[in-house]
């Protein structure tokens, strides 16, 4: 008979290990999908993992590729996980992700075409507010009347895709052609450009952003009372208010962090890689960003590793699609069963399996 | 003699790293009123456990009216006739007593008849209940008899009783203890664990005594003393804490006419609580679980705020405060529940010190935590509390209970705080733990500060109380001596047990 | 006025079809958190149950066969589920979102071949002359047998919670599962058994969506039902009764929402399509705020982990 017994501590070697054993399982799993696709399976997820970055035909293009789809992903990562780990289930992050780039978009369109240094700042706080204060809305609705931030989150996703909609066909729309859905390209507006900072290494202010919000999450998780706080709220919420923490300022603190990022993010893309605020803005950064967040084990070097890892999986999909005619949304299932994967592995880092001999009738 | 009715014979079970049971052999017969006695961790429950079928023995057998018997469920058992009263109530708490007791019979009737015999029967043995309540409704001795009347339902020839009186007052265990004997003599065996002798010694005809793991003694208790069953018992000897007789100094704590409304939908609100404690004064405030101990901790430390004045720390306002005010000003708690309130169970003993003790400690400077200071703290507390665990690293869940509780207590007393308010200081730690952490309390009074006790077990408010008063549906009584007071007394402070004198006597 | 070209009756049939495929998913999951298990990846097995349903139906052609090809899809992504949450004990929030994300991928992979294809006619349930009372019968009776069905559902599940023993020990389970385990009951079985009905129910307001509501198949196309559905159980606090209403009142909506936009008002397009989600939240906000007792009513041990320890 098997039997699950609860561990003492939390294994160590597993918390580690099942990432990558996951990723093993899930290309396993993804080459077996691949063949009932008719697809070469090994040549797929060469083409998935490895070409990206090794391949000399597409390493030119693919690598700094990888920097701009992985900074999104980590940026809205780092900020998901610190509320994940205290048990504040931020999953909108989709949403503040487009009102970031609106409100970005917004302040680059009111200056356009002016020129000046201030407007590309004034454009990264109106993100990060604008990211903010669309996760203001689930967090003051918890605080004050005790509603599910998970379904308020969720459900203004949709509200925040309907808004873009009515952004880039109304107020937002570039005059200068009235015919075409989508504002301005940014891109061509210098003072509003998030411009590659280093030429074809794909290295732009959000990549930047990203690198820094990894520290700074890292250092306040392991070293400051707020990160000890935001873990003493999510393992053991009574020792928490024993602790003194409120669990009001909490739900604000951990909803405005991820908002914030989750809206820099948004405001980096738009004025760069996306160039313009449309109705396909938004590309599911923002529900990605749960997996690597997970699959980063809510650490910030680790989501900083699964951001990459994730950001290949887009390039790599692209690349598949493309050579071998592998349909997009082979990635999606890739990604989803790359968490179910985790997630069961996960059960033998709390427990241990014990064959018990069934001796006994 | 009485003829047998369960035979156990060689009972053994192993978990990793303990061997629970070890080779358990006794015999009940049949109406006998049989005791098993033991320490916290001696094996009882799961011995008790393996009787009615929700644990399998690795090794032994056991034989009922002679015939083999391994239930391999619950249900298992009580067809056979055998029926359990829980400790921790196996009660659901959003659904009627009706729903509750027919979940814990196999074939029950139609609601509408149970509800019809579980007016008689609760009549019949004194336990009256009302079968259209809902149980989260029920004080905790009305929860207890909705458990013994689902057994009695089944008509059960064995009845196993898991610490039925830690929740009663001492008038609602005289009733209980008459309903138990009407039962033995109506022909039905008794299963009665505690650790609790004079009950025994009152109650029960054979006991067999439990260390370890290992039966130590099957015996008549009626034929020892209870100094001799705790000797049994614990293996050892055990002096209980000196007090040298002093004078109290000033009020260092004072609350006045302070109602509170509970946080949780099946808490008891607090009514119109006022007291004063002085330095160097042990407080003692008993009370049957769930009458507001838990609101009045929660008001003490800050956890619940309350108005400003309602609450004062040396003369000083801090009803506002939330707990680390108050910890600054010198007030500091321990919660009764050590796993989840008073520590974070997945978290080290190291960051568990610094839970409470960032501040009083300063073990942070501007919100940067200085974790080698916080571990060195950790160490002196198991250190000086003599906690037993390979080091500070440990998490707090791999603890023992007592082991936690010292930790937990050794932490707020390391504070050097003028209050300190603790509740169930005690409770499932075992006897050489329990002693220790009662000496610190008392020592901590000695030295001046005001220990505020909340308590369910009247011996350890007894020994080491000052001052006594007692919690019921959320009031308090009037605060007095210590000394002198009879069970009888505290009985009465306690109250809740002059509603169910009547229907016994009707019964009868 | 722009109301007066509405048609009150035909507005009445078109609400309880929209009400239809959330009122589906939101009574299976009502079950789910009676037993005290809290699926998150309710749109995952709805969308599964909307492609698989859709696959089916064309294929052979029934779509009543299509359906009960969308309950086993459902069934399966929630056995997916259960095997996660009750036997490898993983973090239910986390696994729900797993599968919800897992169930977009998939089934837009499964579906490409079938965008733009039409699905067989569902048949309306002939009524005779019911189906002629003035107003009543165009409002009431001029419907496919899966809006009667999920009516009936309902009464059901209310009975069975209600009046049924089954239905008192999935109570018992989900309010207090230690207690339950102590009496002998497999909380684990229990809790399986409610997962699977979830998807099941998840999966035929799927079916509905694609085979009936739409009808077509596309990629994400519940957009946002299954999480609607979570928000109605909530708004019903865990009660049968007020989940058909709030269905209804939620179909209303969106009902008038579209005719709005059918007779021109001069609101674009974009906002008027909030107004589902806006309500929903407005509705939770409601519900959960401290006057309403309705949150009172949650499951006792809704998404707390069971592991039995002996």
């Amino acid at each position: 008979m098997i039997r699950l017994e609860k561990r003492k501590e939390p294994s160590k070697f597993w918390r580690i290990a099942n990432p990558f054993l996951a990723v093993i399982l899930t290309m396993i799993a993804g080459g077996i999908m691949f063949a009932a696709l008719g697809k070469d399976p090994v040549a797929a997820i060469r083409l998935i993992f490895f070409d990206p970055i090794f391949s000399e035909t597409f390493a030119s293009y693919s690598r700094p590729q990888l920097l701009i789809k992985s900074a999104p992903l980590i940026l809205i990562a780092v900020g998901l996980a610190v509320g994940f780990k205290a048990n504040i289930w931020n999953i909108g992050a989709e949403g503040q992700y487009i009102i970031g780039a609106l409100f970005g978009a917004g302040v680059a369109l009111a200056f356009f075409p002016q020129p000046g240094w201030y407007i590309f700042p004034l454009m990264i706080l109106a993100g990060a507010f604008g990211g903010f204060l669309w996760a203001m809305i689930p967090a003051i609705l918890k605080t004050r009347f005790n509603t599910n931030e998970i379904l308020v989150s969720l459900l203004l996703v949709y509200v925040a895709e309907r808004l873009l909609a009515a952004m880039a066909l109304g107020l937002m729309r570039n005059p200068d052609q009235p015919g075409f859905p989508g504002s301005r390209d940014l891109r061509r507006y210098e003072a509003a450009h998030n411009a590659e900072l280093f030429a074809n290494t794909g290295i732009h202010w959000g990549v930047v952003a990203a690198l820094i919000a990894v520290i700074f999450a890292y250092v306040m998780m392991t070293r400051h009372m707020l990160g000890f706080h935001v873990q003493l709220a999510g393992q053991a919420p009574r020792a928490a208010r024993f602790g003194g923490v409120s669990p009001t300022r909490l739900v604000v603190i951990c909803l405005g962090i991820s908002g914030a990022l989750a809206g820099l993010a948004g405001l980096f893309e738009v004025s760069g890689p996306g160039g313009q605020v449309r109705i396909e803005f938004a590309s599911g950064y923002g529900f990605t960003a749960i997996i690597v967040a997970f699959l980063g084990r809510l650490n910030p070097i680790g989501i900083l590793l699964a951001g990459l890892l994730l950001g290949l999986t887009y390039i790599g999909g692209e690349l598949s699609q493309m050579m071998l005619q592998i349909p997009g949304a082979a990635i999606q299932v890739f990604q989803g069963m790359l968490l179910f994967f985790l997630l069961a592995l996960d059960f033998q880092t709390n427990y241990r399996i014990r064959l018990t001999q069934g001796a006994r009738a | 003699m009485r003829q047998p009715l369960l035979r156990l014979e060689g009972l053994t079970k192993a978990y990793p790293g303990v061997l629970a049971n070890d080779d358990i052999s006794f015999e009940i017969g049949e109406g006998q009123v049989h005791a098993l006695l033991g320490e916290n961790g001696a094996g009882k429950s799961t011995l008790v456990k393996m009787i009615y079928g929700l644990v399998k023995p690795d090794n032994g057998q056991m034989t009922l009216h002679g015939q083999p018997f391994a239930p391999s469920q619950p249900s298992e058992a009580r067809q056979k006739g055998v029926a359990m009263v829980f400790q921790h109530f196996s009660l659901f708490d959003a659904l009627d007593v009706a729903e509750n007791v027919a979940l814990g019979m196999e074939n029950p009737p139609p609601l509408r008849d149970l509800a019809k015999r579980i007016r008689d029967v609760s009549e019949e043995y004194g336990l009256p209940l009302d079968p259209g309540r809902l149980v989260g409704d029920l004080s905790a001795g009305e929860r207890q008899r909705v458990e013994i009347v689902r057994c009695l339902l089944q008509d059960p020839k064995l009845l196993i009783m898991d610490e039925p009186t830690s929740v009663l007052t001492p008038q609602e265990v005289e009733i209980l203890f008459r309903t138990l004997r009407q039962l033995s003599r109506e022909g039905t065996a008794i299963l009665y664990i505690s650790h609790k002798l004079e009950e025994i010694r009152a109650l029960c005809d054979e006991a067999t005594i439990l260390r370890g793991g290992k039966k130590v003694a099957t015996c008549d208790p009626r034929e020892k003393t209870a100094r001799e069953l705790a000797e049994l018992m614990v293996g050892q000897v055990l002096t209980p804490p000196e007090r040298p007789a002093k004078d109290t100094g000033t009020v260092v704590l004072s609350v006045e006419n302070l109602s509170l409304k509970s946080n949780h939908p099946f808490g008891t609100s607090l009514k119109d609580i006022s007291f004063q404690l002085h330095a160097g004064e042990v407080m003692g405030i008993a009370g049957v679980a769930g009458n507001g101990q838990d609101e009045l901790l929660l008001m003490l430390s800050g956890e619940l705020v309350s108005p400003r004045d309602r609450v004062q720390l040396k003369g000083q306002p801090i009803g506002h405060l939330g707990p680390n005010a108050r910890r600054k000003l010198g007030l500091v708690a321990a919660p009764e529940e050590r796993l989840g309130h008073a520590a974070a169970p997945d978290m080290s003993l190291t960051s568990n010190a610094l839970l409470s003790a960032v501040g009083r400690k300063r073990l942070a400077r501007s919100g940067f935590i200085d974790w080698p200071t916080t571990e060195a703290f950790a160490r002196e507390i198991i250190e000086r509390f003599d906690v037993r665990t390979p080091g500070p690293h440990v998490l707090a869940r791999a603890l023992s209970g007592g082991n936690l509780q010292k930790f937990v207590i050794g932490r707020e007393i390391e504070l050097n705080p003028d209050v300190i308010i603790v509740n169930q200081p005690t409770w499932g730690v075992d006897a050489s733990a329990a002693a220790f952490i009662r000496q610190a309390l008392l020592d901590l009074a000695d030295k001046g500060a005001g220990v505020l006790v909340i308590s369910q077990d009247l011996d350890e408010l007894l020994e080491v109380a000052d001052s006594f008063a007692a919690l019921n549906e959320g009031r308090l009584t009037k605060v007095r001596p210590a000394k002198g007071l009879t069970v009888e007394e505290i009985g009465l402070m306690m109250g809740g047990a002059h509603d169910m004198h009547p229907a016994h006597e009707a019964a009868e | 006025m722009i109301l007066g070209s509405i048609n009150p009756a035909v507005l009445m049939a078109a609400l309880m079809v929209a009400a239809t495929p959330i009122l589906l998913a939101a009574i299976g999951e009502l079950v789910v958190e009676k037993a005290g298990v809290l699926n998150l990846g309710v749109e995952g097995m709805m969308i599964m149950g909307a492609c698989i349903g859709f696959i089916v139906a064309v294929n052979t052609g029934s779509p009543l066969i299509g359906f009960a090809g969308a309950a086993l899809g459902g069934m399966a992504l929630a056995l997916l589920f259960a095997l996660l949450t009750q036997a490898l004990m993983t973090n239910q929030v986390a696994s729900g979102l797993a599968l919800t994300l897992f169930g977009l991928g998939l089934t837009a992979l499964l579906g490409q071949r079938y965008v733009g294809v039409t699905p067989p006619r569902t048949p309306k349930l002939d009524l005779g002359p019911l189906s002629e009372i003035p107003f009543l019968g165009r409002a009431l009776f001029t419907h496919d047998i899966v809006v009667y069905l999920s009516i009936a559902l309902v009464g059901a599940v209310w009975w069975f919670l209600k009046y049924s023993r089954a239905g008192m020990i999935l109570r018992a389970v989900g309010e207090n599962h230690d207690a339950a385990h102590a009496l002998g009951y497999h909380v684990k079985r229990v809790r399986t058994l409610a997962i699977l009905f979830g998807g099941a129910c998840a999966g035929l307001g799927g079916a509905y969506l694609s085979l009936i509501r739409v009808p077509q198949w596309t990629e994400g196309m519940t957009v946002g039902a299954g999480w609607i559905a979570l928000a109605l159980v909530v708004f019903a606090s865990w009660r049968p009764w007020r989940a058909l209403a709030g269905a209804y009142l939620f179909g209303g909506v969106v009902v008038l929402q579209l005719n709005l936009q059918a007779v021109g008002v001069k609101i674009p397009v974009e906002y008027l399509s909030m107004s589902p989600y806006l309500i929903t939240i407005l509705v939770l906000v409601i519900i959960s705020s401290g006057k309403a007792r309705g949150s009172l009513n949650a499951p006792g041990s809704l998404n707390r982990p069971f592991h039995a320890s002996s």
